[in-house]
This record gives C-alpha cells, structure tokens and sequence, in this order.
C-alpha cells in the first residue's frame, strides 16, 4: 500500500511536529509512506469563497502531487473534505476522480481502513477535551452528532480511548462551531473570535488540561483566542498522542 | 397607567406568581444596557452584517442573553427528538412531501382553489407584494374598514404590508405579543417564531412606557403582559377585520392551517365578520393524511414544545362572515425554477436553523437587514436582491448543524457554498475578497512562489499565509494571538531528515 501525504498549508508553516507525528504513526503501522514535496494546498481558501475559478490550478497541481498513490492521507478533516466533496473547479477525469475517492482524514484512515486497534506505545496521562471540526462532524461524519437521531458513536474517541491513562473532559456544547471557518475567520473578525472565546471558555469549565482534535485550524484559532485571554490550556494534535506523545 | 392583574394570578400576600418559562422578577436598581440596533440600510448598497454583529456583540447583556436563550431552545429542541424513534424518518417524509408538492405545485393551487371556493371561500391570486397588498386593500375598503387585527406573517413583512396600510390609513394591530413588541418599537421581527427574542426585559418596559404607558421601572414580564392586554384589547374587540397568514395549505379539502401559542390568530380570524389569509404559495400540502408530519415536526424543531397551543384548521365563512384567502407568489415560482436553490421552498419556518446558528445567536436576527435572518436567509434573500443581499452568504462558517436540525432537509450549508459561487461567478463579490482569491490562487499554484511566500524571519504581522492576512489589515490578530512561527516548515524537515535518505538509499540500490 503506497500513501501520499498531504500536509495541510497551515501545518507545514506552524505546526510542522503534527507533520512529523502523521507520518511516524503511519510508519509505525508498515505503510510505505511518501511526501511529495511539491505540495501546497487544498484549493480549500479559494473555493470556501466562491472562487472557483480561482481554485483550478492548486486542484490540478494537487492531483499531480498525489495521482500516484493508493491512499492519501491528512491530519485535516477540512482539508480531506475540499478534496472528496468540493474538488469540482477542474474536469473530473480518472485521475481526479481516484485522488478524490482515496483521500483520508488522519483518524477515519487508522479507523476505518486499517482498523487499529492498539497503540501500546502511546500514554497520555492528562484530562483533554476533543473538538471535531464541523467539516469532519458533519460532512465526514467522523462522530455522530447532537442534531440527529442516531446512535452515538466517535471514531476519534474510540482511538484515543487506546491510549493509556487519558481521561476525557466534557464540554457543554461538544459540537458548536469555533468560529473559525476558514476564510469566515479573517472576513469576519468580530463573530469568529467571539464563538473562539465562548469555545475556550467551555473548555476552561470542562477542567481540561489539553484540547486535541483531528484539525489544526480549529485549534490554531482556539489556541489563538485562549492565549490572548490568558487561558491556560493547551492545544496539541490527535497525531501526537496516538504517536506517543508524552506532553 | 397601570395594569390591573387578573386575582387568580396573585398570591394571598399580593405577589405575583411564578408562571413557567416566563417567571420574572421586577428589575428595578439598574442601568439597562441600550438595546443595539440591527444592520444600517442605505438603499441598494450591500448589507454589511458583520457590522452590525459587532454592535450588537459590543451590548454583552444582549449577546448572552440572546445566546442562551436560543441555545436553549435548540436543547429542548433535541430532547423532544430524543422522545421520537421515528424522528429520521419524519424528516424524509416532511422532506419528500414538500418535493412531491412542489414538482407539482400548479395541479395543487388549482385543486386548493376549486375545493375552498366550494367551501365559500373567496381566493385571490398575487403575483408580488404590491399586488397583495393592493387586493387586500380594495377588500378592505369596499367594506369601510379602518381597522385590522392581525396575526404574525412572515409573508407580510416581505410584502412591506404595514407601511403600506398605515399609509393608506387603515390601523394595523398584531395581536402576537413578540410582534406587537417590534410593531410598537417600530423595528421588523428578528426572528421568525420569536420575533422580539433580541429584547431584554428592560427594553420592552421602555417601549411600551413610551406606547402605552406602562411603569418604566418595571420590566416585570408578567406585568408587561398584563398591561398589553389590557391595551390592546379593546382595540381587537372593535376591529373590523382580521389576518392571519397559514402554516399549511390543503388541496384536497380547500383548508388551511394556523398554528400559535398564542391563540391570537384565533382571535383575529374569529372576532371580526370578515377573515383574510395572506399565504405563500409554497405552503400547499396535498391532504390531510401529509398534515400530521408536519404538525409533529414543527413545534418541536421550533420551540422544543410536542406541538403548538393552537393548531387551528380554517375551512370557510362563518354564517354572515365572509373568508378571503390571498396566495402570494412574490418570487417564489422564479426560485422554483432555480436548479441549486429551489429546495429553499420547502421551508416551514420554524426557526430551528437559526436557534442553532452560532453566527445567528451571537449576532442578533436584525443584523442581517433583511426579512429573513439566519440560515435560511442566508440562502433566500439574495433571490430577492442579489446585490443588497451578497454579503449574507459569507455571514456563515459553514458548519452544518442548520441542515441536520431542518425538520424538512434543506441541504441550507451547501446552498450557502452554492451562493458564494453563483455571486462569485456574477461578479456581485467584494473586491477585496476577489483579489484576496486572485493572489492566493496564483500563489497556492506554484510549488516555487508558494514556498518564497513563506513567512518564515520575517516580521510578526505576516506569520500567517498570504490570503488570511493580504489585505494587510491583520483581521485575524485583534482578538486572537498570531500563532509562533517554527524554526523550519514540515517541508525543511521533511526535505532535510527523509528526502536525503531516500536519495541515498535509492542511489544504495542503484549502486
Ligand atoms: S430552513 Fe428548515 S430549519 Fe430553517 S426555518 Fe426553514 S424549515 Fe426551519
């Protein structure tokens, strides 16, 4: 099985060590795992605004990129999201179409395709709270979610709840939004950043000391609004504890 | 003037008692925080939301409260699902129904129109708002009437009726308390199903110590009541006309349905002679049998209540009374025939997406300056002014959660997604934004200028990827902290630590 990775803009510029998690943890399971240097993005910014037209050229460069491989693998859920469900500014060709049907968010490829079910190097002794990314929620359907009627179910708990000593921290609105959403959270400031705080204000209540979640966005803007408001909680990727992470 | 409270409600000792959801205290020491105002309208020009988000922000005592109520709504909202197996299920079948309906929606408004004028009702046709308005007024006017009890409408406030009539001196009275609210502090409703949700207490006292007279100091939800009824009902009693509008419309019997909690639709249908229904043609049903779906459905996504106080079924004059049923298209056949927005149509207006919209909760329903606010009007307003209303579908992040709580599946975030492109494509996008995706698309294109646009060593403002922060003004920093910059990217790393082994491994085989 050869696996691309794809490594999200923001992660490579502020969040290289999620990078660097990703890729050790899938090593850790065999897989031959390439990344292709050439990468840059999603096209996510562009067609998140309506610009399509303007999407084209990252879409078709991100299918070079990673035409060649059987899985394509991402520690983003919006990310994996642009690419299966929103990768329509270029011709749906052969090769555009197996990109989009083989691209994976982090979690749901070790649930879902390789089923792990153990990660004995990983121990993580501390109180976290899990945010799911609204894209990974709801699109992805990654965990069930409080508006349906369904069976309650979370992929990235069921992971997480391998790994040695963590104990979960509950929020009292576990699927609102953060506000970040992408281009939302530059375009308009004021509401972003109040649902960041109202977010992380949650979080202090629950009495985590960590918040993890599949995507580094979210948390970019979490832990942005927690540091301006002296909150004392830190933020670290779903990749790094199931890597082994100590702290 | 001061209202007199009914002696069951009292206590022995004169205290009023605690009812339910609306148990209140007399607030009586403090400053009250001004009541925010909603979007600024300056003719055609865009409505700039997210302006009138940060005021209404800014009032922190709206904000939470707005918040937490709504918040509130959309738990109770859940609970009532929880209490039904079937819940998925009703939602396709509501879903189904209304596409089902729609697909044929010219068979029944011509089945509705023959059934109701067999039952005596009188059916008019309108193809805008001005054409509604105007029918209704020739009726009124043949019958000398000069004043009408109505009950909330949606649709009326898309037809600009009250303006209309006041100008044309017919006295308009809501009997809904929120509506009466908004119609007394002359500002439209925020909400479809609680339209005066954006008010404290405090700030219906001093409406209505400014319209009817009641004690400023007292904001006393009980009280307030209290004095309204006694203020506005001998103005029902001697009306000469009433409005409603209609939740449902059914072909096959020639009926139509209105639900409140209120009961005050029943009170303007049956208090005065005559009855006129203002109805969108989009309500139609086809029968009776497809009615409970939706009675099940409405009630609980909309208040989290099993169903609403009132669920009245109207199905002709009284003796001596004469009935009036007005269907509206104002815009809806033109979005009918629109291939990514018609499912907008199937909209029952319970308010369920906006109760759950994060964006919605925090920026009061008046700040998106036009008839409907929230999700759903995120995705119709734009079908009435596309350049007015082009900046509503960015007042969204997209999240989802108001297409999983619509009782009748409106697929509402991707239609929002729908919007940005169709605006994008019709050139009715901020310039900004355009060339903010112009020059991140060039850039994300190439590998080469991607990489040299990196902030690395450069100065703190530009820590961020070029299409977050081009426009120089570092939105993103006001309120949150820039996040630190690693020493190297992903990519050095990768390059330095795997790429080099890969090399020499693969120049090892080779050798
Ligand atoms: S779009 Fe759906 S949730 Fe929103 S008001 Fe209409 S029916 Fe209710």
């Amino acid at each position: 099985m050869k696996v691309g990775l794809f490594v999200p803009c923001y992660v490579d510029m502020f969040h290289p060590e999620t990078g660097i998690a990703t890729l050790e943890l899938l090593e850790r399971f065999g897989l031959s795992v390439e990344y292709p240097v050439d990468q840059t993005c999603c096209g996510q910014p562009m067609t998140n605004t309506g610009c399509e037209r303007e999407a084209a050229k990252t879409e078709e460069l991100f299918v070079r990129n990673f035409g060649k491989y059987d899985y394509i693998v991402t520690p983003s859920g919006s990310c994996t999201n642009q690419v299966r469900n929103n990768m329509t500014a270029i011709e749906q060709t052969d090769a555009v179409k197996h990109v989009r049907s083989r691209t994976y968010e982090l979690v749901e490829f070790l649930h879902d395709v390789l089923k792990v079910d153990a990660f004995p190097w990983a121990e993580f002794p501390h109180r976290v709270a899990l945010h799911n990314n609204c894209n990974t929620l709801r699109n992805l359907r990654i965990a069930s979610m409080s508006e349906r009627r369904e069976e309650p179910f979370s992929k990235p708990k069921a992971l997480l709840g391998m790994v040695k000593g963590i104990e979960f921290a509950d929020l009292t609105r576990p699927d609102e939004c953060c506000g970040f959403g992408g281009t939302f959270s530059v375009f308009e400031e004021g509401v972003s950043a109040k649902m960041g705080q109202d977010k992380v204000t949650d979080q202090l209540k629950s009495g985590a000391e960590y918040v993890t979640s599949s995507d580094s966005s979210c948390m970019m803007h979490q832990e942005g609004c927690a540091r301006r408001m002296g909150a004392n909680l830190k933020y670290i990727h779903i990749a790094q504890i199931l890597n082994g992470a100590r702290a | 003037m001061t209202a007199e409270l009914h002696e069951e409600l009292t206590d022995p000792h004169g205290e009023q008692l605690d009812h339910g959801a609306a148990s209140s205290r007399p607030l009586k020491s403090r400053i009250a925080e001004p009541q925010p105002r909603g979007a600024k309208i300056r003719g055609n020009r865009p409505v700039d939301q997210s302006e009138a988000a940060n005021r209404f922000m800014a009032a922190t005592e709206h904000e939470a409260m707005h918040d937490a109520r709504l918040w509130d709504l959309r738990q109770k909202r859940d609970k009532e699902m929880h209490g039904i197996e079937e819940w998925e299920e009703l939602r396709n079948l509501a879903s189904g129904i209304k596409e089902h309906t729609l697909s044929k929606l010219d068979y029944y408004l011509e089945l509705f129109e023959k059934n109701a004028t067999a039952n005596g009702i009188k059916v008019h046709w309108a193809k805008d708002g001005a054409e509604h308005n105007a029918i209704v007024l020739e009726i009124l006017r043949s019958r000398g009437v000069e004043r009408l009890i109505k009950s909330k409408s949606m649709l009326t406030e898309e037809c600009g009726f009250r303006e209309f009539m006041a100008h044309n001196h017919v006295e308009v009275i809501e009997t809904d308390l929120g509506e009466r609210i908004q119609q007394l502090d002359d500002e439209a409703p925020s909400h479809v199903v609680v339209p005066a949700v954006h008010k404290l207490r405090t700030d219906v006292a001093s409406v209505f110590a400014k319209t009817i007279g009641s004690d400023p100091d007292n904001a006393d939800a009980h009280y307030l009541t209290e004095c309204q009824r006694e203020a506005t009902r001998p103005l029902i009693l001697s009306a000469q006309a009433g409005m409603t509008g209609g939740n449902f419309v059914v072909a096959e019997t020639g009926t139509f349905v209105v639900c409140t909690n209120e009961g005050n639709a029943d009170l303007s249908a049956n208090t005065p002679p005559l009855h006129i229904a203002s109805i969108g043609i989009e309500k139609l049903i086809p029968g009776l049998n497809e009615l409970p779906v939706f009675i099940r459905l409405l009630s609980r996504s909309a208040l989290g209540s099993p169903i609403t106080q009132y669920t009245s079924h109207f199905r002709g004059p009284r003796e001596g009374g004469e009935m009036h049923v007005v269907l509206v298209d104002n815009g809806r056949s033109e979005r009918l025939g629109m291939e990514k927005f018609w499912p907008g149509l199937k909209c029952i207006r319970c308010g369920a997406c906006m109760n759950t919209c994060p964006v919605f909760r925090r920026s009061g329903g008046l700040s998106y300056g036009a008839t409907y606010a929230g999700p759903i009007g995120l995705i119709i307003d734009p079908t009435f002014n596309v350049h007015k209303y082009r900046n509503l579908p960015y007042s969204s992040t997209m999240n989802g959660s108001c297409t999983n709580v619509c009782p009748v599946k409106i697929n509402i975030h991707e239609q929002i997604a729908d919007w940005r492109k169709t605006l994008a494509g019709d050139g009715e996008i901020s310039p900004v934004k355009k060339v903010m995706m112009k020059a991140a698309g060039e850039v994300l294109a190439s590998p080469v200028v991607y990489r040299a646009s990196l902030p690395l060593g450069r100065s703190a403002l530009r820590h961020l990827p070029h299409f977050m922060l081009y426009n120089k003004l570092n939105t993103w920093g006001r309120k949150r902290d820039i996040p630190e910059t690693p020493k190297q990217t992903f990519n050095e790393w990768y390059r330095k630590n795997r790429k080099s082994q890969e090399k020499s491994q693969s120049e090892g085989e080779n050798s």
